[in-house]
């Protein structure tokens, strides 16, 4: 049983800073808008996170300036997608660019440097030692903040008030408005939570899974994370089983790496890529499901005048 | 009528202006408390700009509105609903991914709890017999479902005025006794309603008063009861019962046959084609009426090939077509004028030449998959000129053209192609009269070569002056076919209604 | 005012990137200067130039077309791999036994390459529904292991001390330099794939100007409702447009790892699938302006070379200006074209 254990534990590892990613791009797209633009602001967000601990602040610092950076860099899309009309495709794009650009150059200095600070893991007693099910109650701090910001997703999105008010943004914006919603304040409210968790993500993989800098951390699993929300059918507590099945696919194979299973290193790491390929398939093949569940109006400009 | 008492809404003078079109010029309307009126009058009269104005989404360019006697501007729907003016609108305004009553929450201001206002649901959907489960999503519900959650919604709101839309042209027979009892009810109570319909024989049952529009003037204000339906009808056409057209020419054989299509919906909006069957003859023009939502879009996506359908259903002079789609159909000889003219009909960044291409190249424009771009420009300046399209040459962009022009160009694009069957929806929605009369003119002359016509239309005046059949589709199915000459406009209005679903 | 925004947008761009390096202390005009304007000053500076901007320019090519019709193939990077792969799996086994014909096999074979993967995203999409965005994403990040498990395993130089590249490849599997050809290139790594690329130009404005599957292309971008009403099949468009650009990007790659690069290895990630897209865009989907706009981005990546060798700083400044540009661009576009769009919408939707 415990030669399990670290398979789990790498899954829910690599599962959490999708969580975040994917939830915030959630709640985008439940309010119609496609940001493309994660891996960018998950990198940014990242560089923040990790300049913060290099300079001596703490974690919980680092988290707070990932968080703005995110919300700054997904505040340039918003100003192109929502006021400006622009493509949200081609704008999404080309924040990802931009996003890879500006933390490649600003964090020139701190490629090889180690993370002075990272985040400590808070076991649960007693709960933690349990087989199987144990690394779940061992995870860091932002290991049980991804599980609070599923419950609290889930709950904004459909049991309140404001969560009704934007979900019926992104299923029709010209219907909202008659009935005297402020579609492009929602919008760009839910565009900016997007920013922040894609920078939460990034502060993850920066401070407490890699510890160090490098160019492209990330490594696409911010567009990883844009395919899961696709995967869960745009509902937050499914982005956990996706994330957890994705975390999963990727720490299948470095268990089986552990293992001393001659794998080429290279085949393992295109797993989850293709696993997002084929959960991709899965879902759209039905059109009928993708209609039931996409938001109506995603990724189609909202003029205010109409 | 007490005179002291002024009436609960009075607008006079009410002009409104479009770039193509004077919508509304100088009406002028009156409503009690507690008064059931209703604004009659064809398509594009204006009854539906007219309401836009009351409800605040549209604003007039001249005139004046008076609430209980005040003067009041009503500059936004948020505007009239804080005067107590409730609307439901023909195409629902629903979100359909929310139950009914997230959907009610979202326009009912005040603290959020979905429990307490599903119990004041179902307290007013007993009251007024309109049975609507509040937790049951939008999409799953049926129309006549959706409709009473709509006028839920507004009942909460406790509405002075209540404006319904072309209320019934989805509903059953039974549902529309359900609703009348409802608006009876709340009329008891002193709302008043405005019921915007042009149902002669609902109206002559429900509504105390009616104000006819006919294109975009007030056509008469009267007693709907002391008058029939044959007068109310002429009021609402503006002349005697159209004369029939004494054509020279002989019908010939079946051009185009339907047989026994049966079509299920396209999504949850769409309309069940059941079991129908039509033949279109040479030279005649067959015209079907009805409101729009009752399966005509779905039966002019099997007839042009845009939905695809078992080969038999359709025939184009005895070749099974069903099967094929709109391209391989074109060129059998099928010609199709959609009811949207941009974005569909023409592309509107493209040019009158690259809109000749669209449908018509297989007349020799071209040649080796290489577009001969000199053929497309004579094709589409030929149809300029012989169409009298007012346009600065085949270069002009579609989307500067008005509408009326622009339909000229697509009519004159599809004829131009010399075709045994031409089908046309709406062929003259949103287009001045001038182009209007052009249009039924070529329509008319097409027929007299030989060609066969469908015609659909909610007009119901065009179908009687220029065709020669005239069928009814309602809830997808087709009423009976009868010549024009033979039928007059209540019939066809009952069986609009349904009249002919036994 | 179809090039106003282009324009104004490389302007824009060039005064923030002055503004940046004013803010790290470095003197903006010489910076600029030293990126953008000193490696153009010799023959080789030009010859560079051009080396990059040819397979930008035939990338892009092959994007407008299936950006036209509303297809976005984010996935040319992944496209180009595969194409220098199945080039490099011909060349390391036959080039010292097919001669002359080694070349043109190549060629073929790269384009195959771009063609199969391009054609994966175009089957998922066309009979699927899956995005092709994001499957022709992830189909990159898989190509790039592809070459690296190649690199580091069957095809890996026996003789380089387990250094990740293949063999070089010998005369016949190369593209000629040019200076065999025109004395006065003499010292430049310029190659006759140009001439593909300069042959390419003129046959897509050809293509799109007077092809009837253009056409139809076209119209299923602006308006699908009328491509379905005009009897044009959905399914084919996302096929074409899909190919047109992997056929494009497979022979960018074989252009290029059997021009300047010589070889197959795992540091060759030029990110030129990508940054086609901005060509692309900011050509305005037109060859003439793709051809220009892939100038203009050759030398941003050439300023990113140079950066980092005489300042010190990241070649991934390209991609600061890469975003930068694209993102002016969009805004420029708007609002030059908001004001009208804006105007005609009310109208339009106010006579409905």
């Amino acid at each position: 049983m415990d030669r399990f254990d670290p398979l789990i534990a790498s899954g829910i590892a690599a599962a959490i800073p999708l969580v975040f990613a994917a939830l915030g791009e959630l709640v985008a797209e439940r309010a119609g808008v496609l940001n493309l633009g994660v891996e960018g602001m998950m990198l940014i967000g990242a560089l923040a996170a990790f300049a913060t601990v290099a300079v001596g602040g703490g974690v919980t610092l680092a988290l707070g300036a990932a968080m703005l950076a995110g919300i700054a860099a997904a505040s340039a899309f918003a100003i192109l997608t929502l006021t400006l009309q622009a493509s949200q495709v081609a704008a999404g794009l080309a924040l990802t660019i931009l996003g890879t650009g500006v933390s490649a150059f600003l964090g020139r200095g701190y490629v090889g440097f180690r993370a002075p600070a990272t985040f400590e893991d808070l076991p649960v007693p007693f709960l933690s030692g349990l087989p199987v099910i144990g690394p779940l109650f061992s995870l860091n701090l932002l290991g049980y903040a991804a599980v609070a910001m599923l419950a609290l997703t889930a709950w904004f999105l459909f049991h309140t008030r404001a969560g009704l008010a934007l979900r019926a943004v992104g299923e029709s914006p010209a219907v909202a408005h008659a009935l005297g919603l402020r579609v492009t304040r929602i919008r760009y409210a839910a565009t900016l939570f997007g920013g922040a968790m894609a920078g939460v993500a990034g502060c993850y993989y920066a401070v407490a899974q890699f510890k160090m800098w490098q160019e492209g951390l990330t490594a696409g699993n911010g567009w990883i994370a844009l395919a899961l929300v696709v995967f869960a059918t745009w509902r937050p507590w499914r982005t956990a089983l996706g994330a957890l099945l994705f975390g999963g696919v990727t720490g299948f194979g470095l268990y089986l790496q552990a293992a001393g299973v001659h794998v080429s290193p290279f085949v393992l790491g295109s797993l989850p890529y293709l696993a997002t390929i084929v959960a991709l398939v899965a879902v759209s093949a039905s059109p009928q499901l993708l209609r039931r569940h996409a938001p109506a109006a995603l990724g189609k400009p909202y003029f205010e005048g109409d | 009528m007490q005179t002291a008492t002024p009436p609960l809404l009075r607008l006079a003078g009410i002009v409104k202006r479009y770039p193509a079109v004077t919508a509304l010029d100088g009406v002028r309307l009156e409503v009690a408390a507690g008064e059931i009126h209703a604004v009659l009058g064809e398509n594009g009269a204006g009854k539906s700009t007219l309401m836009k104005t009351i409800y605040g989404v549209v604003q007039p360019d001249a005139g004046a509105i008076e609430w209980r006697g005040a003067p009041v501007a009503i500059p936004d729907p948020v505007a009239a609903r804080g005067l107590g003016i409730a609307m439901v609108f023909q195409h629902f305004a629903l979100f359909e991914s929310l139950t009914v009553a997230e959907n009610i929450a979202l326009a009912l201001p005040g603290r959020f709890g979905l429990t307490e206002l599903g119990e004041r649901i179902a307290e007013i959907s007993a009251r007024y017999g309109l049975p609507v489960n509040p937790w049951r999503s939008v999409h799953e519900l049926s129309v006549g479902e959706r409709q009473r959650a709509e006028i839920v919604r507004c009942l909460l709101q406790s509405p002075r005025l209540l404006i319904m839309d072309e209320p019934t042209s989805v509903l059953t027979p039974q549902a529309v006794e359900q609703l009348f009892d409802t608006l009876r009810a709340l009329a008891r109570e002193g709302t008043a309603i405005l019921y915007v319909s042009h149902k002669l024989d609902e109206i002559r049952r429900l509504c105390d008063r009616a104000t006819i529009l006919r294109g975009g003037h007030n056509a008469g204000e009267v007693d709907p009861r002391a008058e029939s339906e044959a007068a109310l009808a002429e009021r609402m056409i503006g002349r005697a019962f159209p004369e029939t057209q004494k054509r020279a020419h002989a019908r010939g054989a079946s051009a185009l046959r339907v047989s026994e299509l049966n079509l299920a919906p396209d999504g949850p909006f769409g309309v069940a084609l059941h079991s129908i069957n039509l033949d279109v003859q040479r030279g005649e023009v067959l015209g079907i009426a009805g409101i729009s939502g009752n399966g005509q879009a779905e039966f002019l996506a099997a007839l042009s090939g845009e939905r695809r359908v078992s080969p038999r259903e359709i025939s184009l002079a005895g070749t099974a077509v069903g099967h094929l789609d709109a391209g391989e159909r074109r060129g059998l000889g099928l010609a199709y004028v959609p009811e949207e003219r941009l974005g569909r009909g023409a592309v509107p960044g493209m040019t009158l030449a690259e809109n000749a291409l669209l449908t018509a190249s297989r007349n020799g424009m071209v040649r080796a998959g290489l577009v001969d771009w000199p053929a497309a420009e004579a094709y589409a300046g030929r149809c300029i000129r012989e169409f009298d399209v007012r346009a600065a040459g085949p270069h002009a962009e579609a989307r500067s053209l008005s509408g009326g022009n622009l339909q000229k160009f697509i009519v004159g694009r599809e004829m131009m192609q010399r075709p045994g069957v031409m089908v046309l929806a709406q062929p003259t929605w949103g287009v001045d009269v001038a182009a209007t009369a052009l249009i039924r003119q070529r329509i008319l002359d097409l027929a007299a070569a030989g060609v066969a016509v469908l015609v659909v239309s909610e007009d119901l005046g065009e179908i009687l002056e220029i065709c020669d059949r005239v069928a009814v589709m309602a809830g997808g199915r087709l009423s009976p076919v009868r010549e024009v000459a033979e039928t007059h406009a209540a019939e066809i209005g009952a069986w609009m209604a349904g009249g002919f679903l036994q | 005012m179809q090039w106003g925004s282009p324009l104004v947008a490389v302007a824009v761009t060039f005064l923030l990137g002055a503004a940046a390096f004013a803010a790290m202390g470095e003197p903006p005009l010489a910076a600029l200067h030293a990126l953008f304007v000193a490696p153009l000053n010799d023959l080789n500076g030009v010859a560079e130039l051009l080396l990059k901007a040819s397979p930008l320019c035939l990338i892009a090519l092959g994007l407008a077309v299936g950006f036209r019709s509303n297809i976005w193939n984010i996935g040319a990077e992944g496209q180009m791999y595969i194409g220098a792969v199945f080039a490099t799996g011909l060349a390391i086994h036959f080039q010292d036994r097919w001669g002359g014909w080694m070349l043109p096999a190549m060629v073929l074979a790269g384009i195959a390459g771009g063609l199969a993967w391009a054609a994966i995203v175009a089957a998922l999409r066309a009979h699927l529904h899956a995005s092709e965005i994001l499957v022709s994403l992830m189909l990159t990040y898989v190509a790039a292991l592809i070459v690296k498990y190649l690199v580091f395993g069957p095809w890996q130089d026996p003789a380089a001390n387990n250094f990740p590249f293949t063999v070089s490849f010998d005369e016949n599997a190369l593209f000629s330099p040019l200076m065999n050809y025109l004395a006065a290139l003499e010292g430049t790594r310029l190659n006759t794939s140009l001439l593909l690329t300069l042959a390419a130009i003129p046959l897509t404005w050809v293509f799109m100007k007077f092809s009837f599957t253009a056409f139809r292309l076209r119209v299923a971008g602006d308006a699908p409702a009328a491509a379905r009403y005009a009897g044009h099949s959905e399914k084919r468009a996302i096929w074409i447009a899909l190919l047109v650009g992997g056929a494009a990007a497979g022979l960018a790659g074989v252009t290029e790892i059997a021009g300047p690069i010589g070889n197959l290895n795992d540091r060759w990630t030029p990110g030129y699938g990508f940054t086609a897209i901005i060509v692309a865009a900011l050509g305005r989907l037109h060859p003439a302006g793709i051809a220009a706009a892939s100038l203009l981005m050759a030398l941003l990546y050439i300023g990113g070379e140079t950066a980092q060798v005489a300042l010190q700083l990241p070649r991934a400044i390209a991609y600061v200006f890469q975003g930068l540009l694209l993102m002016a661009l969009l805004a420029c576009e708007v609002l030059v074209h908001f004001r009208l769009q804006w105007t005609a919408s009310t109208r339009s939707s106010q006579a409905a």
